[in-house]
């Protein structure tokens, strides 16, 4: 477990949320998101999605935000519109869906990233051909020096299973060879999402769930992260099992419960749910 | 000591790296032999969280022997191995890490010691304590629960506290009936209000397994009536729960609205 690098118990999630002053009022957010002062520009557009403002002139401000071109990094990024990016994909508010496929085109490959994610999020399936038209483009490498990879694959894919695009299908299918073991976890993740049989996406599921005993740590988690993310309910006893981080398997597990009442009427409480919470006890 | 655990010790001391101390850990931790305490003590200061996850199943494996070398290791300015200790004391129960717990539950600022320490204050070993405490410390923890169920920022130290309030509403039932109706009550309202979706079905779970038991049902035992601590100890804590209720006064002072947030959220759900 050299891979961790904290050094409080790896079982504490790297949240600054929790003692994150709020000293912001809605309008003070929104005006700051606007101003000139590039620090209070960034934290403006972080804290209007951390705390779920999506009245419309925070959404106008953060639109806008996407095409800044004051903020920029030493190799080229644009921080502001990720963050805006990432905000916008919390706030529900579809009116973000153009300008997010807008951001698909961006240099930064952090923002392409951020915009592939809030356009999985934001659920509206009519960008899937621009998300598809992206997996399949080469990308700029040289205009930027700290991107890892051509594309955002891992987050283009995720965001294209997520939007149930079974046109994309035959081209996602192509990454489950990937080199990047992230990404090919994505294109199981999505490949599960995307199946038309019940078969088929058990298949997936079982995939996945291999990595779950991977020697690597950070492929565990990965793992377990995917499994929850897709609501695989045969996963929940072996990520209980799991060789990682309790903190992590609970939040695996949240997602598979959730997901598996949301199928139910009324939300019932199946015998499923209570197995599922009751692995989750065992793990507090 | 036998040979066959000074071997397993010596494993820990010498891993050269982290996948060796991790495996030799969990081979000494498996003992469960009070002769590893020391090694595990230590294990949980050595910032690898594999070992200290081992370490910590050990020592909650070998109980209440391991006590006072927790109780010791808590007073040390290690901040990683101290909320690892916690950890192990949420998971033995023992009524000397009760104050502990308490004020872990409420305050401490790693999420994964107050989920711990409020699933440790619904697992008390309660039998255990003599009558004239016992009072007291449950109503410390579940003033404590209480707290963490309605007032903690994240999702998985309110459900915690809904685990630890439903062992509690168990081991309260015959004795106190009003606390546990307040549990039952305060449950019932969280059942509905709570944001998140996990924590509003672990509370209908809970209701469900709170109407199965019977009021002829003991509550959970070991077996054990009680438990050879000195009567100093006993005093000892006992004072340290009188401190803590008279510190909780002084933080909401007569006429402060928050004093009475548990007594009016109460009263909103009847």
């Amino acid at each position: 477990m050299t891979e961790n690098p904290t050094d409080i118990p790896s079982d504490v999630p790297a949240g600054a949320e929790e003692s994150e002053p709020a000293p912001l009022t809605i309008d003070q957010a929104i005006e700051n998101l606007q101003g000139s002062d590039l620090g209070l520009r960034m934290y403006a557009a972080w804290w209007l999605g951390r705390f779920r403002v999506s009245q419309s002139d925070a959404i106008q401000a953060l639109i806008s935000a996407l095409e800044d071109t004051e903020d920029r990094t030493e190799a080229g990024g644009y921080p502001l519109r990720r963050n805006a990016a990432r905000a916008l994909g919390k706030l529900g508010d579809r009116r973000a869906v153009s300008p997010l496929v807008q951001c698909l085109d961006c240099t930064d490959y952090y923002v392409r990233e951020a915009a592939a994610q809030a356009l999985g999020a934001l659920g509206d399936s009519s960008c899937s051909p621009h998300l598809l038209n992206l997996l399949q483009q080469p990308g700029e490498p040289e205009t930027q020096t700290d991107a890892p990879m051509p594309q955002p694959y891992d987050a283009i894919l995720e965001a294209l299973g997520a939007l149930q695009a079974t046109d994309a299908a035959p081209v996602v299918k192509r990454f489950l060879s990937h080199e990047v073991d992230r990404v090919r976890f994505s294109a199981i993740r999505a490949m599960y999402q995307l199946s038309s049989t019940v078969e088929e996406a058990h298949h997936y599921g079982e995939m996945l769930m291999q990595a779950l005993s991977h020697p690597k740590l950070q492929l565990r988690r990965a793992a377990m992260a995917d499994l929850g993310a897709m609501g695989y309910l045969k996963a929940a006893e072996p990520i209980a099992k799991t060789l990682a981080e309790n903190s992590l398997k609970l939040i695996a597990l949240q997602g598979i419960l959730e997901h598996h009442l949301q199928t139910q009427p009324n939300h019932e409480i199946s015998d499923e749910a209570i197995a599922v919470m009751t692995l989750m006890d065992e793990l507090l | 000591m036998t040979d066959s655990l000074q071997t397993l010790i010596t494993a820990v001391q010498t891993a050269d790296s982290s996948t060796k101390l991790i495996g030799s850990v969990r081979q000494l931790a498996a003992t469960a032999d009070i002769g590893a305490i020391p090694t595990l003590i230590d294990t949980l200061g050595y910032n690898n969280p594999g070992a200290a996850v081992a370490a910590v199943d050990g020592l909650v494996a070998i109980g209440e022997p391991a006590i006072p070398a927790i109780l010791d290791q808590l007073d040390q300015h290690n901040y990683t191995a101290r909320s690892w200790a916690i950890r192990a004391l949420a998971g033995i129960g023992d009524p000397r890490g009760l104050v502990t717990l308490l004020g872990a539950a409420t305050a401490d600022f790693a999420v994964s010691v107050r989920r711990a320490a409020a699933r440790g204050l619904g697992s008390m070993k309660w039998h255990w304590f003599p009558p004239d405490v016992l009072e007291i410390a449950q109503e410390e923890a579940l003033e404590a629960l209480l707290f963490a169920a309605t007032q903690d920022d994240e999702w998985i130290v309110r459900y915690s506290a809904i685990v630890g309030l439903q062992s509690l509403a168990i081991a309260v039932r015959t004795t106190y009936p009003q606390w546990n109706q307040q549990i039952t009550s305060q449950i019932r309202a969280i059942a509905i209000n709570d944001e998140c979706l996990t924590v509003r079905a672990r509370c209908i779970m809970a209701q469900r397994h709170l109407s199965m038991i019977s009021d002829a049902q003991p509550p959970a035992s070991d077996g054990r009536r009680s438990f050879n601590l000195e009567d100093t100890e006993w005093q000892r804590i006992m004072v340290q729960l009188y401190e803590r209720k008279q510190k909780e006064r002084q933080a909401f002072p007569e006429g402060d609205p928050q004093r009475f947030r548990s007594i009016a959220a109460d009263l909103r759900t009847r």
